[in-house]
């Protein structure tokens, strides 16, 4: 069965995006990539040397493996978002733009307002737009009609690895969306990650817990599984939840009349 | 209103006084529901906290790791002048002091960051004694506008400046100051700063909220330790931080705990920082702050530099010179503060490798066009 997850006008088998900052270094990093089987990692602009993209942390990523979606981190509006997102596609980087628009440094907190002003400059400006959210449903319709192609919703403060602290709302997003619902930040270990796809998300996508891990390649590997898991068990569809037991082989079978 | 209006040096001291009544529980209570009140964050500055010191490390390092990765950003400073109008007792630029005196030409400064750009810095401190004709604020502009034009992120340590003149320097590129208030305590502060602009205790200490009002993202702040009681700086510095948080939430706030140094003056401190006193420091503000920026000097000799990088520094300079004009012509002119860190920038970016870190020396992006600059005509 092929179960390809469609972007803009790309397609991928792997529903696992990773994000390159935190890494103790660029071959730590490439190692974990690898073992993770993604085919689209972000980085930060901020970390990128434009005038030489090959020599800083870009030079480590395989750009015919891995699709390079740049992020906007350090923009704390919308203006500085769109200069950003431009600096990247003047240097050769791809059209493709994480939109972050971060104004609080402290708890990381996207700002709903500059990012909608910022995906509408941008996709009018021919990039393929995906912005990081709160998990703010309204906000989702209104980046649809935007014309984004994905919308990212944070499972949590990002780093903080607390896990699916919004499911209610990403839930709403997800049954409301016609685009894909991508988690984004703060998703902790591997069952979190599976706990996003069998709620319906298309993708998710994992830095601090792999970056930061005892040995980042195989907590790579297992993020991998997490999201496979979940997202057969997704496909599969899933039995129903019941508040009492239901015991697969009754007791009191035997009181029915034999037919 | 201002935080000098807020900031009552007497309840600090009652705080400081209460300290050694902390015990053990009350530090591991406060390491567990952190916060940056004081009376959240006093307990982990208390000596009860220095007798758990490994606990807090171990702590500190975690939330490190969680919130900057295994990252350390690399800085350099670049040294304008050494002309000071100021006397303050344990200053290496002190008015009145025999030093080869010296403010570098803005195509010296050119000279100078492009130096530290070829040795990969992206991240350059203009820092500058204080001389209203020599480095006027006009000279500033045009020295952050030159420097930005070769480095992504230029910060600023320079004297104490108004709402207007932030606005120049945010305009011209400038990403962030730095601004010790060298001590918080009003009387010890007096005491120190005996001549020049500089004597403005409160001007001072509102000078980050007026730099952040104007547009400026990273505020860096921090007591010089030695010259008071390193407690009364430390809950002072609570106090500073949590006002910034609140007050200025769009901006960065990044710390430092700068011990004196041997400087051209002699100056011996009354209140001496140990080692240990100095972990406590960074693990305290680590588990209060969790999202401050920890910088840490070549004030601090390489060896102890390589231990309290796990403990929660987040940024380091390296390869360092105070003395203007010391990367493209050493021996010029007079030094703020004597180096114990000689290493050079590649032997600090191999042992942070070493050690399990990534060097980065990038870690911002131009976000406002730029003017054009002599640097980029040449």
């Amino acid at each position: 069965m092929t179960d390809l997850l469609t972007l803009g006008t790309r397609t991928f088998q792997s529903r696992l995006i990773v994000g390159t900052g935190k890494f103790s270094s660029p071959e730590v990093m490439a190692d974990a990539l690898a073992a993770s089987g993604t085919e689209m990692v972000t980085v930060a602009l901020r970390r990128v040397d434009l005038d030489a993209p090959a020599h800083s942390i870009t030079g480590f990523i395989d750009q015919s493996r891995y699709l390079l979606l740049p992020n906007t981190s350090g923009a704390a509006d919308a203006h500085e978002a769109v200069r950003l997102a431009k600096l990247a596609r003047a240097a050769g980087l791809p059209s493709w733009i994480k939109v972050e628009v971060i104004p609080d440094p402290r708890y990381l907190m996207p700002d709903p307002i500059e990012t909608l002003r910022a995906c509408e400059i941008l996709v009018a400006e021919g990039f393929t737009v995906l912005p990081y959210i709160h998990a703010d449903p309204v906000l989702a319709k209104r980046l649809e009609e935007v014309g984004v192609a994905a919308v990212m919703p944070l499972a949590a403060p990002i780093g903080s690895g607390k896990g699916l602290k919004m499911k209610a709302a990403i839930a709403i997003i997800i049954e409301q969306a016609t685009l894909p619902v991508i988690v984004d930040a703060g998703l902790g270990v591997p069952s979190h990650a599976a706990a996003a796809m069998e709620m319906g998300a298309d993708a998710v996508l994992v830095n601090t817990a792999i970056a930061t891990a005892g040995n980042p390649a195989m907590m790579a590997n297992a993020f991998r599984l997490g999201v496979e898991a979940g997202r057969i068990a997704y496909l599969a569809g899933r039995a129903r939840e019941l508040a009492v037991a239901s015991a697969s082989s009754p007791l009191t079978g035997f009181l029915k009349p034999a037919d | 209103m201002p935080f000098s209006q807020t900031f009552d040096a007497d309840l600090i001291n009652a705080a400081v006084e209460r300290l050694p009544y902390h015990d053990a529980g009350d530090v591991r209570a406060a390491a567990q529901a952190p916060g940056l009140t004081l009376q959240a964050a006093a307990p982990l500055f208390s000596p009860a906290a220095a007798g758990l010191l490994e606990e807090l490390a171990q702590q500190a390092h975690d939330l490190t790791v969680e919130r900057f990765g295994k990252t350390i950003a690399l800085y350099a400073p670049l040294y304008l002048s050494n002309e000071c109008v100021c006397t303050c007792t344990y200053c290496g630029f002190s008015l009145g002091l025999n030093i080869k005196r010296r403010t570098l030409r803005v195509d010296e400064v050119i000279r100078e960051a492009r130096a530290l750009s070829s040795q990969g810095f992206r991240n350059i401190l203009i820092v500058s004694a204080e001389h209203p004709k020599f480095v006027s604020a006009p000279y500033l502009v045009q020295c952050v506008r030159e420097v930005k034009s070769v480095a992504q992120y230029v910060g600023l340590e320079v004297a104490a400046a108004g709402s207007d003149e932030y606005g120049d320097y945010a305009a011209a590129g400038c990403d962030g100051i730095v601004l010790y208030q060298e001590t918080y305590h009003p009387q010890t502060y007096a005491e120190h700063h005996l001549g020049g602009p500089k004597k403005k205790y409160h001007w001072r200490l509102d000078a980050p909220e007026r730099a952040a009002g104007a547009g400026i993202k990273h505020l860096g702040i921090a007591a010089l330790l030695g010259l008071a009681d390193w407690r009364f700086e430390a809950l002072s510095l609570v106090s500073h931080l949590r006002y910034l948080e609140r007050h200025c939430w769009k901006s960065q706030i990044n710390i430092s705990f700068p011990r004196i140094n041997q400087a051209e003056g002699g100056y011996k401190p009354l209140h001496p920082v140990s080692d240990a006193e100095l972990v406590q420091l960074i693990c305290a503000f680590r588990i209060a702050a969790p999202s401050a920026g920890i910088v840490l000097s070549t004030r601090e000799s390489a060896q102890l530099r390589d231990r309290l990088v796990a403990l929660g520094v987040t940024h380091m300079s390296a390869g360092s010179s105070t003395e203007p004009g010391g990367y493209s012509e050493p021996g010029s002119a007079g030094e703020q503060f004597h180096l114990e860190d000689q290493r050079s920038v590649e032997r600090v970016a191999q042992r942070l490798r070493e050690l399990g870190y990534d060097p980065v020396f990038k870690d911002w992006e131009n976000m406002q066009p730029q003017a054009t600059t002599l640097a980029a005509v040449r």
